[in-house]
C-alpha cells in the first residue's frame, strides 16, 4: 500500500516533439519549440492522471515543487499538497528535477509520480538510483525507456490501484535515452544509463489474465538456473548487462555489475565490469568462449546498446554459434514481429550476426527468433 | 447492418453465496447414521479398531450444515452458473461449444450403460466394447492414421500420451539423449509444449511471420538431428489454417524428426483434411469438442489419440481390439507405455460420440465443418465493422477457419477500457464471458470467438449486437464497463496478482484458512 506520493512535473518536456525538434533537452531548444508555436502540455497530461486520485485525497500524502513543477496543477484539482523546494521559477531545468527527485527521497515518499519523457527519467535515476519506487506520466518526445504508463490515465489508475492494495510486485525498468543532437543528424544512439524501480504494471494496466504465468522474479530464476546447469568447464563466459543478466554472476556468489561486463570462468567471477581490452585479453588466455546478452525490451537490441564492451572484434572472436540470448518471454511479445537488432559498428560483423537464434526464455525453453534489420 | 437481438433486460441470480465452510454451525449434521445394531456390533467387533492403518489421525475439516443449507446452497449456485446449454455460446474460441443432442445424454443415463463396470469380463460387455472398437475406427478414419486409443482422459492427456509414445521411441533406438528437443508454434494449444516439457524434453518455440503462419525459415533453422519431434495445431489458435503444413513435416522428417498434429479442434476440416495426407506420424482429436459430447470443467473428456504403425508399438494399454468373433482388450503391445489412466477410456464420452457420428454420417460432419467456417466468417465481417475492434494478422488476405482472434488493443488505447472489463460487461446481457486467449497473451486485449455449426444467424446477430453495445458504452461511459458486471453473478478479480503468489493462492478452505485466515 502506498501513501506518500511525490509528483514532479517537467514542465518543457514535450514541447520539442510537436514542432518536430525530436527532443526538448537544453534552453535552446526549448526557446526554438517555442519560437515555433509548441505549447506545453506536461501540466494537461499530469492532470489527466491525477484526476484518478481525487476519490483517494484524504488517504494520501502529495508532495510536490513549486509552480509548473506540480503546485499549480494541484491546487487546480484541489489536492491538499506540501510544496518542497524554492520559490517557483519561469524556467525550469534538469537540475530542479534533480532537487525535487532528492527531496522527495529526503521525505521518503513511497512512489514518485513524474510527467517527462527520457530525459527527465535519467535526471530522476541519477538523484536517486533505483532506491525509490517511481513511475512515469508519458510526456516527453522521447519515450524509450521502460518506467512509464501506457497513458497518462492508466498511471493515475496504477497509483490509485497501488493506494487501495496491500501488495504489489515491482521490477527495475530501463532507462534509456538518445543523444539528441545526433538523433537530429539521423544517428540513433540510445544508451542504457540505469534502471529505476517501476511498480510491475502489467497486472494492473494491461490487466491480469489466469493464474498460470510465471512472475517475472520467477521467469528470471529459471533462466538463470538453466545457465548455470548448462555452463561448461574451461570455457570462458562473456555477461552483458542487465537485469536479465544479473542473476547469472549473483547466483554463483559474486557481484555483479549491473551496467558492465562480467566475466566468468569455471563459475567464478573473474573480472566485474570488464571493458573491450579486458575482454579480448581474457580471449587470449581462454580462447572458448560463450557470450550472454538480453535483448533491451521494446528496443529488440542485443549488442551496441549499453554493451558495447562486447565489440564487433570480440563477437568475431567467439563466434555466433556461441552467443546466448536470454529474455523474459514478455520482452519479446513488446515487438514480437520485429527482429533482434544489433549495431556493433562493423557493418561486416552486423551482416554476420543474421540468422536464427534460440532465445532462452526458461528453463530448457527457448524461443527460435530472428536477428535482423528492422526492415527484414 | 443485420439487427440482433440483444438481450438488453437480462439479470441473473446473484446470491452472493458464502463458501459452504463458512455457513458451517458445529455440533449441526445433515444426516446422523443410526447406530449399529447390538447384535451386529457383537458379531463383528469394533470395525474401526480394525482399521487403524487407513484412518485419519484427525477428523476432516468438513462443514457442519444441515440438509437444507446443502440444498440451498448447491442450488444457489447451480442458479449463478452460465452453462452453455444457457447461453449463446460463441464465445469459447478454441474450445467448440456446440450443442450436444440431448438424445445422446438418454443414452447414457439409461440403466443399460450405466450399469455396467468397467472391470466386468470382456464377455459380458461385448456390445460397449464394439462401440469402442467402432468409434476406434471412426477416428482412423477422420484422421487417415492406422491405429487409435481412447484411453486418454482429455486432449491434454492425450498430447501426453503422443510425449511419452515419442519418449519411448527414441529411448528403444538408444537415442533418447540425442534427441532431446521438441518443435511446437506459439499459437499452437500451450499442452503442445508443457506436455512435452513434463515428459523431459527441451523446447523450441517458432514465431510467426509476417502473416501470423509459424515461420517457415524458422522451423528449418530449429530443425536438427537433436529434433525428437514437432508438436503442433492447425489451424492454430487464432484461426489461421496453415498451408505449408506439409512442408513443416518434410523438414522435420528430414531430420529424422516425429510429427504429432494436434487436432484438438477438428471442427473447421472433418471431411475436408486429414492428418496422414499432411504427412503426420500421430494426432489426436478431443472428442468432447468436435464430435459433440460437451465439454467444460475438466471433464468428462476424451482424447482420441491416433497414429501410423510406426508408432504402435509404444502405445498404451488396453486398445480396443476385434478377431472377428469376439471384441477384446488388447494388452499384447510389447514395447507399451503403459496405461495412461484406468480401464479403456471415458466410456460416457464414447457412447455419445458415437451416437453423434452415427447420426451425423459422412456428409453432415463435412457439413458441420463447412458451416462453422461460413459462420464464422459472417462473425467476422460483422465485428470488425465495430469502432476498437481489429483482429489478429488483420487484412493478410487469408480466410479465417473455425475461430478469429480479435484484440481490443485500440479500444483500450482509445478509452483505457480493455478486454477484460468488456468480458465483465458482456455477461450483464445474458452472455457467458468469453475466452481471451491462450498465454502469453502474444496478440493484445484478445478476444477469441468461434461460431461453430450450432449457431443460427439471430444467434450470430445476437452477439454482434451485443458487443456494439458494450463499445459503444466504452466510448460513452468506460465507468460503466470498469465496475461491470452489474446484472450478473460473475465477480471481477480483486486481487488478480495473488494468483501469480504462491504464498497466496489457495485452491482448498484449508490452504485458504492457513494463508489468508490466520493473521
Amino acid at each position: 500500500m502506498i501513501q506518500k506520493i511525490g509528483l514532479i512535473i517537467n514542465p518543457v518536456a514535450g514541447i520539442g516533439g510537436s514542432v518536430g525538434l525530436k527532443g526538448s533537452d537544453g534552453e535552446e531548444i526549448q526557446k526554438k519549440a517555442i519560437a515555433l508555436g509548441a505549447v506545453k502540455k506536461a501540466n494537461i497530461r499530469a492532470e489527466t492522471a491525477l484526476k484518478e486520485l481525487i476519490p483517494f485525497q484524504d488517504e494520501i500524502e502529495l508532495f510536490t515543487y513549486p509552480g509548473d513543477m506540480g503546485e499549480t496543477i494541484c491546487n487546480k484539482l484541489g489536492f491538499k499538497v506540501k510544496v518542497l523546494g524554492d520559490a517557483a521559477k519561469e524556467k525550469t531545468t534538469a537540475e530542479d528535477t534533480k532537487l525535487a527527485a532528492a527531496d522527495m527521497r529526503e521525505q521518503a515518499v513511497d512512489i514518485i509520480l513524474f510527467a517527462g519523457g527520457d530525459g527527465t527519467a535519467r535526471d530522476i535515476y541519477t538523484a536517486v538510483g533505483n532506491n525509490t519506487l517511481v513511475l512515469g506520466i508519458p510526456a516527453g518526445v522521447k519515450i524509450h525507456s521502460g518506467v512509464y504508463a501506457l497513458n497518462p490515465r492508466s498511471a493515475g489508475k496504477l497509483i490509485a490501484l497501488m493506494i487501495q492494495n496491500d501488495t504489489f510486485e515491482t521490477q527495475e525498468a530501463e532507462v534509456m535515452d538518445i543523444d539528441e543532437d545526433a538523433f537530429r543528424r539521423g544517428i540513433v544512439t540510445a544508451k542504457l544509463y540505469g534502471y529505476l524501480k517501476v511498480p510491475y504494471a502489467k497486472h494492473y494496466v494491461q490487466n491480469m489474465k489466469s493464474g498460470g504465468v510465471a512472475g517475472e522474479k520467477l521467469t528470471l530464476e529459471r533462466i538463470t538456473h538453466y545457465i548455470i546447469t548448462t555452463m561448461l568447464e574451461d570455457v570462458l563466459y562473456i555477461v552483458g548487462p542487465g537485469t536479465t543478466t544479473r542473476g547469472i554472476a549473483e547466483e554463483l556468489g559474486y557481484d555483479n555489475t549491473l551496467l558492465g561486463v562480467d566475466l566468468i570462468y569455471n563459475k567464478k567471477v573473474i573480472k566485474n565490469d570488464a571493458n573491450e581490452k579486458d575482454v579480448l585479453s581474457s580471449l587470449e588466455r581462454h580462447p572458448h568462449a560463450k557470450i550472454i546478452v538480453t535483448v533491451i525490451g521494446g528496443q529488440n537490441y542485443i549488442f551496441g546498446r549499453g554493451n558495447q564492451q562486447i565489440s564487433a572484434e570480440v563477437i568475431k572472436r567467439v563466434g555466433k554459434e556461441n552467443i546466448i540470448i536470454i529474455s523474459t518471454q514478455d520482452k519479446l511479445n513488446i515487438n514480437f514481429n520485429v527482429p533482434l537488432i544489433v549495431d556493433t559498428g562493423s557493418p561486416e560483423v552486423d551482416d554476420y550476426l543474421k540468422g536464427y537464434y534460440r532465445i532462452v526464455v526458461g528453463y530448457e525453453d527457448m524461443i527460435m527468433y530472428k536477428v535482423g534489420n528492422y526492415d527484414d | 447492418m443485420p439487427k440482433g437481438k440483444a438481450r438488453n433486460k437480462f439479470q441473473q441470480a446473484r446470491w452472493e453465496e458464502p463458501i459452504i465452510h463458512e455457513l458451517s454451525n458445529k455440533g449441526v449434521r445433515g444426516l446422523i447414521p443410526p447406530r449399529v445394531e447390538a447384535e451386529i456390533q457383537a458379531t463383528t467387533g469394533k470395525v474401526l479398531d480394525n482399521l487403524k492403518t487407513m484412518r485419519r489421525e484427525e477428523a476432516p475439516e468438513l462443514p457442519e450444515v444441515s440438509q437444507k443449507t446443502v440444498l440451498s446452497h448447491w442450488l444457489r449456485l447451480s442458479q449463478e452458473t452460465m452453462g452453455s446449454n444457457i447461453g449463446n455460446d460463441i464465445s469459447e474460441g478454441t474450445c467448440t461449444m456446440k450443442y450436444n443432442p440431448r438424445i445422446n445424454e438418454e443414452f447414457a443415463s439409461n440403466p443399460l450403460f450405466t450399469d455396467l463396470h468397467p472391470m466386468q469380463d470382456e464377455d459380458t460387455v461385448q456390445g460397449m466394447l464394439e462401440i469402442y472398437y467402432k468409434f476406434q475406427n471412426f477416428m482412423k478414419e477422420v484422421s487417415g492414421l492406422d491405429h487409435c486409443s481412447l484411453q486418454p482422459g482429455g486432449g491434454n492427456h492425450a498430447v501426453y500420451t503422443a510425449a511419452s509414445m515419442i519418449r519411448q521411441y527414441w529411448s528403444d533406438r538408444g537415442a533418447l539423449d540425442t534427441r532431446d528437443e521438441i518443435i511446437t508454434t506459439i499459437f499452437s494449444h500451450p499442452s503442445d509444449a508443457a506436455t512435452p516439457a513434463t515428459a523431459g524434453f527441451k523446447i523450441i518455440t517458432i514465431y510467426p511471420d509476417e502473416n501470423g503462419i509459424p515461420d517457415i525459415e524458422a522451423i528449418r533453422a530449429a530443425a536438427s538431428e537433436r529434433t525428437a519431434a514437432i508438436f503442433m495445431t492447425n489451424p492454430e489458435d487464432i484461426g489461421i489454417y496453415n498451408p505449408r503444413v506439409d512442408e513443416v513435416v518434410k523438414i522435420i522428417h528430414d531430420v529424422g524428426g516425429l510429427c504429432f498434429y494436434d487436432q484438438a479442434n477438428a471442427n473447421a476440416f472433418l471431411g475436408v483434411a486429414r492428418a496422414r495426407e499432411a504427412g503426420f506420424d500421430m494426432c489426436h482429436f478431443n472428442v468432447h469438442k468436435t464430435f459433440g459430447t460437451p465439454h467444460g470443467c475438466s471433464g468428462p473428456g476424451t482424447g482420441a489419440f491416433c497414429c501410423l504403425d510406426r508408432m504402435y508399438p509404444y502405445m498404451p494399454v488396453p486398445v480396443v481390439d476385434f478377431d472377428n468373433e469376439k471384441y477384446f482388450l488388447n494388452y499384447d503391445i510389447p514395447k507399451t507405455i503403459g496405461h495412461v489412466r484406468d480401464y479403456a477410456g471415458v466410456s460416457g464420452v464414447v457412447l455419445k460420440a458415437y451416437a453423434w457420428v452415427m447420426s451425423m454420417g459422412h456428409d453432415y460432419m463435412r457439413q458441420a465443418a463447412d458451416v462453422s467456417v461460413i459462420n464464422n466468417n459472417y462473425l467476422e465481417k460483422q465485428i470488425l465493422q465495430i469502432k476498437g475492434i481489429t483482429s489478429a494478422f488483420q487484412d493478410n488476405g487469408i480466410t479465417r477457419q473455425e475461430q478469429v482472434r480479435y484484440s481490443f488493443e485500440k479500444l483500450k488505447e482509445d478509452t483505457d477500457v480493455g478486454t477484460d472489463d468488456v468480458n465483465a460487461r458482456i455477461v450483464d446481457f445474458g452472455l457467458p464471458s468469453y475466452w481471451t486467449s491462450h498465454h502469453p497473451w502474444v496478440i493484445p486485449e484478445p478476444m477469441t470467438l468461434e461460431p461453430c455449426e450450432t449457431y443460427s444467424l439471430d444467434d450470430l446477430n445476437e452477439y454482434v449486437d451485443v458487443l456494439r453495445k458494450v463499445v459503444d458504452e466504452a466510448y460513452s461511459d468506460p465507468e460503466l464497463l470498469k465496475t461491470a458486471p452489474h446484472a450478473s453473478s460473475s465477480h471481477r478479480r480483486n486481487k488478480p496478482e495473488e494468483l501469480d503468489d504462491p504464498d497466496k493462492w489457495a485452491l482448498t478452505w484449508r490452504a485458504y484458512q492457513r494463508k489468508h485466515l490466520s493473521n
